[in-house]
């Protein structure tokens, strides 16, 4: 046997396929803005940017905490219902302490949230029951909850700390608080998941569960671990709401779910696992807000949102598999050779 | 070497399934007992009429629903198709359309939405979970597009009347005929055909009904065609039960019917199941909810117990498991 | 020579089957130490105590004198113990570099993952296998001998002391077989331990220098290869001689009722022909991954196929219809039995009535009546063991599985029995059986299509012999003609060594 040269392409077929995933978002997204655009040029005006911005900051934060849990082959369902009692929770003590620093709401928000996640983790990891049910089943109960906690009342905007309230509209060298948390929220999760081992052992798992294990890969403690993230994002996502809208009742972020998991599986997160990233996911709360916006400045029956969502949801799926059985096929065809 | 290193537990969970059968059914009728020995109303006969009204969608969709998990599979969009099925109907209604027409027209719409998650599912090989999530918005969105969120009324009392009404002067509503009567049927089909067997058998290991002339992607089509069906019936009675088309009727819906599924002790990764079981366990969901609701509950609260039954579902059979091997 | 890694006294039981009991032996480094024994026998779970999976219920593992206590997968790997497995267990979605390297990726500022440097790591230890695999390409696509050279780069990059190969060759060719072992002795040769599972002798003699023999979970002997041979170590794996093992029954072949013409599937098999006979075996010999499954998949129709037509008495067979071919009198015992042949977790009645639930419903209803009693004939007939028909068919020993299969197919009645490696992992005694009931199925005019890795037994029961090499049909032999020389060398080709 002699010894071989390798020329390493310089950017592997793996990243190629992603990046090309990331790219298809983009250019749906400037060609929305460019069809609304020419149809009401106001479309991007700065206040409508900005209201864009705003809501896909929350959107994106539950995104980034969704991808993840699919990240790891798992899902979770109830971040809408955490985002409202998170957002709950930080409005009533606000209501109580008009004096609680920002910072503070936010990490209790991300403490209330993260309880849940943990709960959620350990049911799916201990209890061995699997992902879908057990956040199906927390959905509800975390709803539930809030509103036997809330009954029929609400917060309104002027009993919270006008404090709290200019954070939700305060920007910082231009950018909107909100937006800035979420790209802090986003970056740091991408680097951990891109450039850490711990992000990888996400991946590894959610690839091969039956080999992690056997790589010795804690998977017990990573699953409550990716849980607790996307529990502690959703609580982060409910004090952004709260700071956002003013306006808090049990019923805050009902539905959300169905928009979460549709950004991600449009930002090319794989269902079952092991590939997509976290900026995909992001990108498709962006998409998703957008086209919110541009179906009211077309003048289009806002009805079509949800229709549009579901659609998109099986396009990307659809879109995936096909790309992944071509890829998978140029794969086959590139096999290795005796030197 | 794995073939007998895992004989004890294979052996120990064939004889939960039957426990859990037995122990479903009997938990439901102590919760009956209990309901009408504690709360006053429950045990009377217009209760029971109300209690069957409300049991009425989520025991229809949980029969092709049962089918559906048995092969390994999932149908998260059976109340939006229940939506859009109603809104349809309003549609029509609004459109001047005999009622004679909607409602097989109604039922056909079922069949298409069941066929379209059919075809993601079984042609192009997408993971239910997935496709069904998808079409769960894309249904509720386009229930919304067709009808708004207004609501249509007025639907023939003959009817309506037929759906609250009861058989005779008996407490007996009439629609438990529509109950019994598919209940049998799925039933029969489930448990003494060749389609229940092969059923079972896609859903314990696909590959070797494949090798034995099964076709697991033929007949999941066409569970998920009967579900939507049922879904879309199941639409048509709400609307007639409350004379009112609207898009979001029967939103949520889909939880409570997984919930009464798993709990009637079908698996959730496919393969083992039993009717008798799910019936059970949409009885001792439905009477819960009406007692507790009786009991002056919210609606929203009562969500805590659907999460909760649907979570012990499957956590208590596993945990039993394991308190049994150590 | 001081042992590297000692196993002494293991036992371990998994609910009251005694999986391993009291097991020692020593591997030294340097030396590549088969382990054999049959199916059932122990050896994976003393892999799975070597991995950290499994963790011995008495005994210890010493690794250089010291007492090693694994209490999962990571501390094997701390130690220094590599498992290879059967099939590889790499992750799909991650790049070739990031697979060797997962766990113990190489870290830069900030600890965070120095990519170049993992990369340039598995480059370094592709090189020195002699492999071309790009380190950044994903795992999902490889072979299965790409992605074992994978696993040993992942060895290597942990220097691994203690190589535990299970069944490395199972799927692999002969040229990739060639490639593995020259892998192997080069790891052995820079003095690591090396654990050898495998079936073939041929593989065990060209690799091994010590040979240890495992029979129902006990050590039977441990011996230096050269004061052994492969006589002694078959009667010592089985207990006794493997004569009197295939009864041949002569038959005069009737008309041909399987025909064969030009099948292909690209690119896993092409121009198949052949006819089978009415009373006639014929053997479908050739290494594993040479295609036999996948023709006779295609010829029941299971697998598709791009062209060529099956005739069964003349009646051409569609493609991709199993329904057809068995209303046409095909039944085809598949080689994966847990995933083919059964459905494990259905009762035995259920599996054996599977095929024909439409035949015994009465105006289509299924009472359970008719698939029991039909189920407990058959099982009868073939002297199956089983506690109630309505257990789960899993419970069953693998013998008595296989029986279940036959029982299943050989209730359809049919005019054509293709069988997929009939005996694999079943015991001696059943082996017997099984091959005295294809003699004399076939005496009663069925044609046989066997398809058989173990050379005895295709030479003992077949009328004719055809063998396969990479996808297509290169020898036919006549029962005269057919030795383990003339199938060996047509099947491994004009560059075979072994």
């Amino acid at each position: 046997m002699t010894a071989v040269e390798l020329t390493a392409p310089k950017r592997s077929s793996l990243d190629f396929v992603l990046r090309a995933r990331e790219l298809g978002i983009i250019i749906a997204l400037a060609l929305l803005v460019a069809v609304t655009v020419i149809s009401n040029p106001r479309f991007l005006s700065g206040q409508s940017v900005r209201d864009i911005l705003l809501n896909t900051a929350i959107l994106a934060v539950l995104a980034v905490g969704q991808a993840v849990v699919v990240i790891t082959r798992n899902i979770d369902l109830s971040v809408g219902s955490v985002l409202g009692l998170s957002a709950f929770t930080v409005g009533t003590l606000l209501q109580n302490n008009p004096g609680l620093p920002v910072v503070l709401a936010l990490l209790i928000g991300a403490a209330v949230g993260g309880v849940c996640g943990v709960l959620n983790g350990v049911l799916v990891r201990y209890g061995k029951v699997p992902a879908l049910v057990v956040t199906l089943g927390t959905l509800y109960v975390v709803r539930g909850v809030t509103y036997f906690w809330a009954g029929g009342s609400q917060i309104n905007a002027d009993e919270l700390p006008p404090g709290f309230l200019s954070f939700g509209n305060a920007s910082l060298l231009g950018v909107p608080m909100l937006v800035l948390i979420a790209l802090v929220a986003l970056v740091v999760t991408a680097v951990v998941l891109r450039n850490y081992r711990v992000g990888r052992e996400l991946y590894a798992m959610g690839s091969s569960p039956q080999a992690a294990q056997l790589a010795g890969i804690p998977t017990g403690r990573r699953t409550v671990g990716a849980f607790l993230v996307s529990g502690a994002l959703a609580g982060v996502a409910g004090v952004l709401f709260a700071a956002r809208f003013g306006t808090i009742d049990a019923a805050a972020g009902t539905g959300m779910e169905l928009n979460v998991v549709a950004a991600v599986v449009v930002g090319g997160v794989a269902v079952f696992g092991g590939s997509g990233t976290v900026w995909g996911a992001a990108l498709g709360a962006l998409l998703l807000t957008t086209i919110g916006s541009a179906l009211a400045v077309l003048e289009i029956n806002q009805f079509w949102q949800q229709a549009i969502v579901g659609g998109l949801i099986l396009l990307a799926i659809g879109a995936d598999r096909l790309v992944a059985v071509r890829v998978a096929a140029g794969l086959k065809k590139r096999g290795s050779h005796v030197g | 070497m794995s073939a007998e290193l895992t004989e004890p537990t294979r052996v120990g969970r064939l004889n939960n399934l039957a426990n859990w059968n037995v122990a479903i059914i009997a938990i439901t009728v102590l919760v009956l007992i209990i309901a009408a020995a504690s709360v006053d109303s429950f045990g009377t006969g217009q209760n029971f009429g109300f209690l069957v009204l409300d049991l009425l969608p989520i025991a229809l969709v949980a029969l092709p629903m049962t089918m559906v998990i048995v092969t390994g599979e999932i149908d998260l969009s059976v109340a939006s198709t229940l939506g859009l099925s109603s809104a349809f109907m309003g549609y029509l209604w609004n459109a001047n359309q005999p009622i004679e027409t909607i409602i097989p027209l109604c039922l056909l719409l079922g069949a298409v939405l069941g066929a379209v998650n059919g075809f993601f599912v079984t042609v192009l090989g997408l993971p239910s979970l997935a496709v069904t999530i998808g079409t769960l918005a894309l249904y509720r969105g386009l229930a919304f597009v067709v009808l708004g969120d207004g609501a249509v009324a007025d639907f023939p009392s003959v009817y309506t009347d037929w759906v609250t009404g009861t058989i005779g002067s008996t407490p007996i509503p009439n629609v438990l005929i529509v109950i019994v009567v598919l209940a049998a049927i799925f039933g029969v089909i489930l448990h003494a055909t060749p389609i229940g067997r092969a059923v079972f058998a896609v859903g314990a290991g696909e590959q070797a009904a494949r090798f034995a002339g099964i076709r697991p992607g033929r007949l999941k089509f066409w569970l998920y065609v009967a579900s939507g069906v049922i879904s879309g019936l199941a639409g048509v009675l709400w609307t007639l039960r409350y004379s009112s088309a609207r898009a979001d009727n029967g939103a949520g819906l889909e939880l409570a019917v997984v919930a009464a599924v798993l709990l009637g002790g079908v698996s959730i990764f496919g393969g083992k199941g039993a009717l008798p079981g799910v019936i059970a366990g949409v009885v001792l969901l439905g009477s819960l909810q009406n007692a507790l609701r009786l009991s002056d509950v919210s609606n929203e609260a009562l969500n805590v117990v659907t999460g909760v039954l649907l979570i012990a579902s499957v956590l208590g059979p596993n945990l039993a498991n394991r308190l049994r091997r150590t | 020579m001081a042992a590297q890694l000692r196993v002494r006294g293991v036992s371990k039981s998994f609910g009251a089957v005694a999986a391993v009991r009291d097991v020692s032996f020593d591997l030294h480094p340097g030396e590549a130490h088969a382990l054999v024994g049959e199916n059932g026998a122990g050896k994976s779970t003393i892999v799975k105590m070597l991995a950290g999976v499994h963790r011995p219920d008495a005994g210890t593992l010493e690794l250089d004198g010291t007492a090693l206590a694994l209490t999962g997968p990571a501390d094997a790997k701390a130690a220094g113990i590599a498992v290879i497995y059967q099939e590889p267990t790499l992750f799909p979605d991650l790049s070739v570099a990031e697979n060797i390297a997962m766990g113990r990726q190489p870290l830069g500022r900030f600890n965070t993952i120095d990519r170049a440097a993992m990369v340039a790591q598995a480059t370094r230890l592709f090189t020195r296998l002699g492999v071309a695999i790009d380190p950044n390409r994903p795992a999902r696509g490889l072979s299965i001998a790409d992605q074992q050279l994978v696993e040993i780069a992942k060895a290597l990059s942990v220097d691994a002391r203690v190589v535990v190969m299970d069944e490395p060759t199972a799927a692999l060719t002969g040229v990739e077989v060639e490639r593995l072992f020259a892998v192997a002795r080069s790891l052995r040769d820079d003095g690591a331990a090396l654990l050898f599972i495998s079936h073939r002798f041929e593989e065990i003699t060209a690799l091994c220098q010590r040979v240890t023999i495992m029979r129902d979970g006990k050590h039977v002997s441990t011996d230096l290869l050269e004061d052994t041979s492969v006589d002694e170590m078959v009667r010592r794996m089985v207990g006794r001689d493997l004569d009197a093992l295939f009864p041949k029954q002569d038959v005069t072949p009737g008309a041909t009722v399987l025909k064969v013409e030009g099948l292909t599937r690209d690119p896993v098999f092409k121009d198949i022909s052949f006819e089978v006979r009415a009373g006639e075996i014929v053997a479908l010999a050739g290494l594993v991954g040479s295609g036999r499954s996948e023709v006779v998949q295609s010829i029941f129709g299971v697998d598709p196929r791009d062209g060529g037509t099956v005739q069964v008495a003349g009646k051409t067979l569609k493609p991709k219809n199993p329904k057809q071919a068995m209303a046409a009198g095909v039944a085809l015992v598949p080689e994966d039995r847990r995933q083919q042949g059964l459905v494990m977790e259905l009762s035995i009645e259920r599996n054996v009535t599977l095929p024909r639930s439409r035949s015994l419903s009465q105006l289509g209803f299924l009472t359970g009546s008719s698939e029991r009693r039909s189920a407990k004939e058959w099982t009868e007939r073939l002297k199956t063991k089983y506690g109630r028909l309505s257990d789960e068919v899993g419970t069953l020993s693998g013998g008595n599985q296989q029986k279940v299969v036959l029982a299943k197919w050989l209730a359809t009645g049919p005019r054509v029995l293709i069988v997929d490696e009939p005996t694999r992992g079943i015991d001696v005694g059943t082996k017997a059986e099984v091959h005295r009931l294809m003699s004399s199925l076939a005496a009663e005019g069925v044609a046989v299509l066997m398809v058989s890795s173990e050379l005895p037994e295709v030479l003992g029961m077949a009328d004719r012999v055809l063998v396969m090499r990479e996808g297509r049909l290169v020898a036919e032999l006549s029962r005269a003609e057919a030795t383990e020389e003339s199938v060996m060398f047509a099947a491994m080709g004009q560059e075979a060594t072994v």
